[in-house]
This record gives C-alpha cells, structure tokens and sequence, in this order.
C-alpha cells in the first residue's frame, strides 16, 4: 500500500522536494533574476515616458480648477436651469462673490479666468477686472454689485458657460478637438467655415500616406541597387544614403528652403534656361508640394535601410531558377523576388508613416499654411494659446489613430512579417 | 586606487560647480541682436559691478510663458530674470506665475527725481511688468521691384494693392495686427476697429479683406523670416520688428525702406518668477534696479533702434556704437515715424486671442 503511494505520489527532485515544485522555484528565480535585469531599463521607461505622458494626457479631460477655485458657486449654480432664460438668483451670485474675495487673496481668480475664456471670449478679463473690485465690495446685495463691477455679470451666456463647465472633469477639449460642441440638441459638428481640426487629421493623415508611398518608390530601386552591387562599390554607395542622414534636421530642410522657394536654385536654373518665364516661376514652397519633397527627403533612408537588409538576405538564385524554368523578368521580379521584400517594404512602411505622422520642424518651416500637420497644432497649444488640455486631447487623438492604424496593420499584414534585417 | 582617485576628483568638480551656481544668475531673452544689445548695456556693466555674479544668457523667450508654467509644476524654477512681450507679462502674472513689482520700491527714480511709476507712465499695463523698450511692427519694402514702375508705398494699404504693387507679401501667422490693418484699409476708423472687431460680422469682414491678398501671402512665424524673404527677393513686402528692418537696411545695406504708416506700437520688458529663493528675489531684483535705470535704458538703443520705455532716456539717446549714425531718427517714437500709429490693445486680446486664431487658422487653411 505505502509503495504504491509513493509510486503514484508526486516525482521528487534529488533533495526530496516534489519536481514540479523544485522546478517552478528554478523558474521563478530565472524570471526574477531576468526581471532585475530589465529592471533599470523598465523603470527609466515609467519615469521619464509613461508616467509624464499619462499625466499630459489626464489633463485632456481635467477641468478641477474651477471646483477647486469656485467651489461654492459650482455647488450654488445647479439649482439653477441654463435653458431658463433667466439670470441665476441672489444665491448663486453670493455663492460668486465669496468665491471670488478667496480666489483673489491666493491669486487663482484669473488662473480660472483663462480657463473658462477657452470656452467663451471674455471672461478672463471679466474675472481680472471683477478680482480687482470684489475686495472693496460690502456684504449683501452680491447680485447687483457684481454686475456694477461689471456688465458682463448680466450676461446670461458667461452663467451658461460657468454651468457647462463645473464639474471635476470635462468632454469639452475632446469636443473642441473633433470640431464639435454641445448644443441643447446634443453634441453636433460646428459651423463648416469653423471647422480645423477634423480637416487638419485628414490631411496628416493624407500626407503621411504620400510621403511613405513616394519613400517606397523611390527606396525600393535603390536598395536593391545597393544589394546587388559588389561590396565595395555599395559600400560608398551606401555612405551617399547615410551622410544625410548624420546631417542635422535643420540643416537639411534649410537646405530645401534655399533649392525649393521661388527665387532659389531650382526656379533659378529654370528660368536661365529658358523652360520657365521670369514672371511665372514655381511655387514649391510653404505649400504641400513642400512639405511632401523635404520629408520624403528627410525619411529615405528609414525606407531604404530596412529593405537594403532585407534585399540582401535573399539568395540570388531564387530568381535564376525562376528564370531558368521560363519566367520573364517581370514575373521573376513580381512573383518571386517582390514576395520576399514585402516584410522590408512593412518594416520601411510602418517607420516612415509613424515618423511621419508625428512630425513637426519641417512642415513648420517649409509647410506655409497647407502644408502643416496636426503636430503644429499640437505644438502651437503646448507653447504658445498654453490651453494644454486642448493639446493633450489632441496629442491622445492622434496616438490613437496611430494604434489602431497599427493594428489594423498587424490584422492586414501581420506584425510577424516585418523585419528590419 | 584609481577608481578613489577618480571619484575624489568628480565630488570635488562637483562641489566647485555647485559653488560656481550660487552666483550664476540665469537671465533669458530672445536671442541674436537683441540679447547682444542688452549684454553691452546690461549685464556687462552690471557684472563689472559686481564681481561675484555671473550672468547666463537664455534664448528661450518665445516659449518663456509655456517653460514657466512647466517649471512652476515641477517645482523648481531655474530662471532669475526673464524678457518677455508685454502680453505675455500679462498672462504670466494672471497665472501667478510672475512676482508683482512695486515700482516705488524696485524701480530707481529719474536723474531728476520723477518716480519711476510716473516716468515709465502708462507703458507699466501689468502688475508684474517692468517695461524696457517701446518696439513695433511695421512694413518693409523692396525699392527695385519692377512691377510697381517707380511708384513707392505711401500707406499700409498698399499691402492690399495687389493693382499698383504687385508681388508677394510676408504677413505673420496670427490674427494680431492683421485683422486690424484689414479693417484699416476696408475703410473702418481707426477708433472703432475693436468694436468691430467684437462682432462676428467684423471678423468675417477682416477675413474678406485678407482674402483679396491671400494667394499671395507667405506667412512668418519667427522675426527673422520677413528680412530674409525680403533680402532673397522672395517678397515685396512684408511685416516684421522695426529693429530686424534696421539691421537690414543699415547694416547689410539692403535696397529696402521702412514703410512707418500704422505701425504697431508694442512692449517688451522684464518678468522676475514668482517663488524664487528670498536670496534669488534679491539679486534678481538689484538687477532689475540696475538694468531698467534711465542711463541703461537710453544706452540699450545705441546698439538696436528700439524706444527706451523711461521718458527720461529719450534725450539720452545718442549715436549708434558701430554705424555712428544718429538713433533718434530711427526710433518708432520719433515723431516723423510715430505719424499714424496703434497700441497693442493688451486687454482686448488677451479676451478674444483663443477664439480669433481659431478662427483664423480656420480661415487660412481653407
């Protein structure tokens, strides 16, 4: 009886502790020791990457400063129906003017103001203004006194704006960022003539496409030249494709400025010999056609590389033995030799679109106003309007584009199939 | 042994730098000519002075209210004097994110003792701004463009006649001063351009104006892209900073010409950041006693034509330290140049800037 236990018990490892057990400890340390390892690595990625964007990003949706800085009108101004036609009642302006005398001992009246005048012109200098006299105002009667500070209290749309915007998080930069707002009828697109945004991802998106599709056709015949080339020769080659890519951005797109732009080399040599009228000389610059030319420019030999290396790992007699079994060039080319560069061509495809879509400097400098990409945008809100929930809302737009084109990739193509050597 | 040796020496390095910060006060401006003018008439003399402080030149203005704000996040504010437009002063103090100046106490009294808040007079439109100089935007033209048979730009209109000067324009990439000039040449008095501006209708009727010249605008962003096209030829005519168009003609000779008719007056002065150290604040503020005193101000335009911001510099304003030419004739106040000119309305954009360039960014890329 006890032998058969033994028997159909558990296997023991040479210390007597069961197999299974004394293997999952192995494991375990190996995963913990391979874990230490990549431990530097994973939590400089947290620190430095994902912790400063998922920040960024929260503020896409924050909208805490003004239950923070008016935190009993907020409270006070739900009583009261936007839709009512009618000023809100004594309360909430009391509720305003105690708000207020706090807000300005710490400074924070006008931090509120910028805030709700993204959403309605006027009302930062309706709080700046309203800061300065509210010290001096008396108790009682806050409705009246308010709106002698200053007539804009009288307002009904600055009320619907404080109500709309109350609470601890907002859809508003979502909205603001899809060309949208909310009406009493629900969320519908803005006034056509004010739409930007919509039309500005299209174009990003449009652009992106163009630039890897003219990467791609001008990189494929290069690539394969500098894979079949004895070595010494692709090798110089190969220098020639990798000297602009050591030279800096700026450099290279203030380069384009002096060939592309109106008086510069291209048109120059043009009109000297006679192709082009003086008068009619070409505009290839701060339009699209500029941007196209200069980033095609710029993103080449993230094409070029990953195909090179791909191109290079085919064996040469695949084509030969097509040939020799009567294909013509053509099928020998498309069906034989094509098939084995598609994981390059992904590889390529999938580093210049996302560089692309991200890009910045060059459509700023040489994109002129129909040639720039939402990352302009972007840019613009961060530095320069400071509305950062805005840029965020859009900076999260477009890494979400950028995934599901990306998994819609993985689906199409499959992810198995880029190599980039 | 080495390895000790090595560390020894980078913890004394270290220490060294850290002692070297304390007297390090980083001062930010924007760059190029104009910071080399306030090197001359600033900090040079006032490092002289005090032998121990060592002043960093910063060339981060054109983001300083973005940079600010990110710093006063993080905690920790690395800048001790920053030079930014008055509107951005303006936004930086409704974010708290300058310090507020009492000119009585920070600020030095003239030669002839007129308070400093009655000298700078109007020109202080924020609390926390202290101004330095008076700069502004205006028109350059080339002189040979052959299209316009000798005929030369009397107005600002000009830029919208496309019949009588053709060719292309540099305009910047923002609503500010072109909604203005648009409504100007469309015929609106110059008194009532922000009521109409306030309007729906007004902007559109702005836009209409701009819409007659637009296939032949090519749009700045930074100052220096309106000379440049200039230069090159590449435009006819375009708008920039009063001193970029000074450089150009004066000093690289170029045959261009300022075109004064409603140029717009802007200013451009000191912010110190708020939640400094006390012992920060202090230097921070001496300097600032220093640097915006009658005499600094009126030797800051011998090296840039930019209007000292004090009414008592304006005499003082002597010769050009290279060109030796007279400066006063080049500055935007001059009189003969200050015939038709506009203020900057801080207040009225600071409400409507979010919603016009929308709008206006809507409008240039359709």
């Amino acid at each position: 009886m006890t032998d058969t236990a033994t028997r159909d018990g558990p296997m023991l490892a040479a210390d007597g502790t069961p197999l299974k057990i004394s293997l999952a400890r192995a494991l375990r340390r190996e995963k913990l020791r391979a874990l230490m390892l990549i431990a530097p690595l994973l939590v400089f990625v947290a620190v430095t990457f994902i912790a400063p964007i998922g920040n960024m990003l929260v503020r896409s949706v924050d909208n805490s400063i003004v239950p923070e800085t008016l935190p009993q009108t907020v409270i006070a101004i739900q009583q009261w129906d936007p839709q009512s036609g009618e000023l809100p009642d004594e309360a909430v302006f009391a509720a305003m003017v105690a708000d207020l005398k706090e807000a300005v001992k710490s400074k924070t009246h006008t931090r509120v103001g910028s805030r709700l005048n993204y959403e309605q012109p006027g009302i930062s200098s309706l709080f700046r203004k309203s800061g300065r006299k509210v010290r001096k105002f008396e108790d009682g009667n806050a409705k009246d006194q308010l709106i002698n500070a200053d007539k804009k209290w009288s307002n009904i749309e600055v009320w619907q704006t404080i109500h709309k915007f109350s609470g601890q998080y907002t859809s508003g930069y979502f909205l603001t960022a899809a060309d949208a707002e909310t009406t009493p009828d629900g969320i519908q697109l803005i006034e056509e003539d004010d739409r930007i945004y919509l039309y500005i991802f299209g174009r990003t998106l449009f652009l992106s496409i163009t630039i890897t599709v003219t990467c791609l056709l001008l990189g494929y015949p290069i690539a394969w030249i500098l894979a079949n080339l004895p070595l010494r020769t692709s090798n110089l080659l190969m220098i020639l494709v990798l000297l602009p890519f050591w030279t800096s951005l700026l450099v290279r797109t203030s380069a384009w400025i002096v060939l592309l732009q109106q008086q510069g080399v291209i048109n120059d040599t043009l009109v000297w010999l006679g192709v082009l009228d003086d008068e009619n000389r070409l505009q290839m610059m701060f339009n699209q056609t500029g941007t196209i030319i200069a980033m095609t420019h710029i993103l080449l030999p993230f094409m070029i590389l990953p195909l090179y290396s791909v191109m290079k790992s085919i064996p040469p007699h695949y084509v030969r033995a097509a040939k020799s079994l009567g294909a013509t060039d053509w099928v020998a080319f498309w069906r034989v030799y094509f098939p084995q560069t598609v994981p390059g061509i992904g590889a390529g495809g999938i580093l210049v679109f996302i560089l692309a879509i991200g890009y910045y400097i060059t459509p700023e400098l040489v994109g002129g106003t129909s040639g720039i990409f939402i990352s302009n945008r972007i840019a613009y809100h961060i530095s320069s309007s400071l509305n950062w929930g805005l840029g965020a809302a859009l900076g999260l737009i477009l890494l979400v584009a950028v995934l599901i084109l990306y998994a819609a990739y993985d689906k199409i193509v499959g992810i198995d199939n880029v190599k980039l050597g | 042994m080495k390895l000790t040796k090595l560390v020894a020496g980078t913890a004394v390095a270290a220490l060294m730098a850290s002692s070297a910060m304390a007297d390090d006060m980083t001062i930010v401006s924007w760059g190029g000519a104009y910071s080399k003018s306030q090197l001359k008439a600033y900090h040079e003399p006032y490092m002289a002075n005090n032998a121990g402080v060592n002043i960093i030149n910063d060339e981060s203005s054109a983001e300083a209210v973005a940079k600010l704000r990110a710093m006063s996040e993080a905690g920790n504010i690395t800048w001790d004097v920053v030079d930014v437009v008055a509107a951005d002063a303006i936004r930086l103090c409704d974010e708290g994110l300058a310090m507020e100046i009492d000119p009585a106490k920070h600020l030095a009294k003239a030669p002839d003792g007129t308070s400093a808040a009655d000298d700078f007079g109007d020109l202080i439109v924020s609390s926390c701004f202290i101004p330095q100089i008076v700069y502004s935007t205006t028109f350059g033209y080339r002189t040979d463009v052959a299209g316009w048979n000798g005929k030369e730009p009397a107005d600002v209109c000009a830029v919208f006649d496309l019949e009588n000067f053709p060719g292309k324009r540099s305009l910047e990439k923002r609503p500010i001063n072109n909604m203005e000039w648009a409504l100007l040449c469309d015929g609106v008095a110059k008194d009532k351009i922000y009521d109409v501006l306030s309007t729906d209708e007004g902007v559109d009727q702005a836009l209409a104006k701009l819409d007659t010249i637009k296939d032949n605008v090519v749009w700045w962003s930074a100052g220096a892209e309106t000379p440049q096209r200039l230069a090159d030829g590449e435009v006819v005519i375009g708008s920039t900073y009063n001193g970029r168009l000074f450089a150009l003609i004066e000093e690289q000779k170029q045959p261009i010409k300022m075109l004064w008719d409603a140029q717009v007056f802007d200013l451009d002065g000191w912010i110190i950041p708020a939640g400094l150290s006390e012992e920060r604040k202090k230097r921070a503020l001496d300097y600032i006693f220093f640097a915006t005193d009658t005499q600094r101000l009126a030797d800051q335009a011998k090296y840039i034509s930019y209007g000292p911001a004090r009414k008592s510099s304006a005499p003082l304003v002597g010769k050009h330290a290279d060109l030796g030419i007279d400066m006063a004739p080049h500055m935007p106040t001059d009189p003969e140049n200050a015939k038709n000119t506009f203020l900057y309305n801080y207040e009225w954009w600071a409400d409507n800037r979010d919603d016009l360039d929308a709008k206006f960014q809507a409008w240039l890329s359709k």
